[in-house]
């Protein structure tokens, strides 16, 4: 008898609960034919542009991760250092200039550059479903945006690392993030020239990957390589000293592209993220296979290293056209990826250019693969019109990062001294040590 | 008395401490070490390019042992940690002038 009314009270509850649920989404469905998203679908797409956002911010311990275990012991410190300095100068001068730089809303030199102004000001309806048609709101907008700026710049800490100086390096990345990358984002994302051409980046293959690897690319050529790292016209390896934590990185990183692609959708829509997922995942694995058979093949033995890089290619191929490429193509494209970067790392090591963690071959090489696959695969986008971006990203952030690194070269200096450069930049740098009470024989 | 200083393959360790415990020895040393004999280095790789290792990690045990046991304390090394392969090592012998148990005070064989 008690169980029976006890039965009865949940079947009730349980119904209760049902028509809560249900019932907004009558409302919604309603609601929808007029165009205006309901208040719940406003919060939920909200709630995920902002894990999306969270999750990006994982991709920079990613990098601190794997940016330290493909380097020396001696120069862990200040590796870190850098990574979390440029969370910091990215979400600064974001907040600053950046964001307006990259959405100036008019542009006062049509297309090319416009500024709404320093600082943030959601206005009127800034936090409300009229601001994005109920995706998100002018804060997500920003945070979600912010996580990306920082991403470009932490691409050329990995490239530069070990014998950069650091003021100089922070220096660079604050002009970097602060001008160049949100400039030239404002072209495609800001709905500048390229957006009007019909360039497409989904999640930034160009816009945030290739961008950085430019960085990268210009700030090694000036620097020059590491000592000891090509010993009369051989190359010598200078092996990084934890692989565990360079796999915990891509890990994190890969982690952390679920936000970066499937934010990039900017709402919450069921269909478009969980097909960015299963592109973005199959990409990546792809990547791994095509650097595995390829690593397998050209130095007879697998390098973790490269497989590594293998699955980071496949993701940074992936993000131009993680929602417009069939699920065949994301393979395809990932896998080609990973036969790219190891081609890659062992090509530019073979014409001197020093760059540890293979920053230039993941980002920019596979940046604009990725960029020129969605006018392969992509029936919608003309391969022509992406061959475009690619240039014209390249012709803007290549001679900028390098006018930017040679004259801080002319003025303040770039390298550390060889003496440091010896005994590391822990010590040089900073004064201390990463693994204090373990002995480095490498002095 | 005598100080015997082996250097052997890692690896072998476990075996030679067994031996030594069943021929009587009490205590021993050990140290990592790194070193080149006859075996030289060998090249590994890392993304593409080839590092030599030119000194190979091995092990270091020193045991002190009165006069009489020498030979049996060798043969127990030599035959514990052999593989038949280049690499397996050396035995140095050299006099050992005193020995004093820090506890006790204890000088000479006793202190073994």
């Amino acid at each position: 008898m008690k169980n029976g009314l006890r039965n009865s009270i949940a079947r009730c509850a349980v119904l209760a609960v049902f028509l809560l649920v249900l019932a907004p989404q009558v409302a919604f469905g309603q609601e929808e034919e007029a165009g205006v998203v309901s208040l719940e679908m406003f919060t939920v797409n909200n709630t995920w542009m902002l894990v999306a956002a969270f999750l990006v911010f994982i991709m920079h311990l990613g990098f601190a991760c794997l940016e330290s275990g493909l380097t020396q012991a001696k120069n862990t410190v200040n590796i870190l250092f850098k990574n979390i300095s440029i969370v910091a100068i990215g979400l600064l001068t974001y907040a600053v200039v950046g964001f307006n730089l990259m959405y100036p809303g008019d542009f006062a030199l049509e297309g090319v550059f416009g500024f709404a102004g320093f600082g943030l000001d959601p206005g009127v309806d800034g936090n409300t479903v009229a601001y994005a048609d109920g995706a998100y709101t002018y804060w997500t907008d920003f945070i979600f945006q912010a996580m990306f700026a920082a991403t470009a710049a932490t691409i050329v800490s990995g490239a530069v690392a070990e014998r950069i100086k650091l003021a100089p390096f922070l220096a660079f990345t604050s002009i970097y993030v602060a001008l160049v990358y949100p400039i030239t984002g404002s072209w495609k994302w800001g709905g500048g020239w390229l957006d009007a051409m019909g360039f497409y980046d989904f999640a930034g293959s160009t816009l945030v990957h290739s961008v950085g690897g430019w960085g990268a690319l210009a700030g090694i050529i000036v620097l020059g390589p590491r000592l000891g790292k090509y010993v009369g016209g051989r190359v010598k390896a200078i092996a990084g000293h934890n692989m565990p934590l360079a796999t915990i990185g891509v890990f994190l990183l890969w982690l952390g592209w679920y936000g970066f692609n499937g934010g990039s959708v900017l709402s919450a829509d069921p269909e478009l993220v969980s097909l960015v997922f299963v592109t973005t995942s199959l990409a990546a694995a792809a990547g791994v296979a095509g650097a595995m058979v390829t690593s397998w093949t050209l130095q007879h033995k697998p390098d973790l290293s490269m497989v590594l890089n293998g699955a980071l290619a496949g993701l940074v191929g992936i993000t131009a056209g993680a929602d417009v490429v069939s699920v065949n193509a994301a393979m395809l494209i990932g896998f080609i990826a990973g036969i790219i970067v190891v081609g890659a790392v062992l090509l530019i090591d073979r014409v001197h250019i020093d760059d540890p963690v293979g920053a230039v071959s993941v980002h920019l090489v596979c940046g604009i693969w990725g960029t020129m696959a969605v006018g392969i695969f992509s029936a919608d986008h003309s391969f022509v019109t992406q061959a475009i971006g690619v240039l014209a990203y390249g012709a803007v952030c290549f001679p900028a990062a390098l006018g930017i690194f040679f004259a801080l070269k002319q003025t303040v200096g770039l390298r550390v001294s060889k003496e440091e450069e010896n005994i590391g930049l822990d010590v040089g740098e900073h004064g201390m040590e990463a693994y204090g009470g373990f002995q480095m024989v490498n002095r | 008395m005598k100080l015997i200083a082996a250097i052997i393959k890692p690896h072998m360790l476990d075996g030679v401490r067994d031996a030594l415990s069943k021929s009587g020895i009490q205590g021993l040393t050990v140290t990592e070490v790194k070193g080149f004999g006859r075996q030289k280095g060998h090249t590994e790789i890392y993304r593409g390019a080839e590092y030599s290792v030119d000194f190979v990690p091995k092990i270091k045990i020193e045991v002190v042992t009165d006069d009489p046991q020498i030979d049996s304390v060798i043969a127990a090394i030599t035959e514990s940690a052999r593989t038949g392969e280049i690499g397996d090592g050396k035995i140095f012998v050299s006099d050992v002038s005193e020995a004093i148990r820090i506890r006790t005070g204890e000088a000479g064989v006793a202190a073994l």
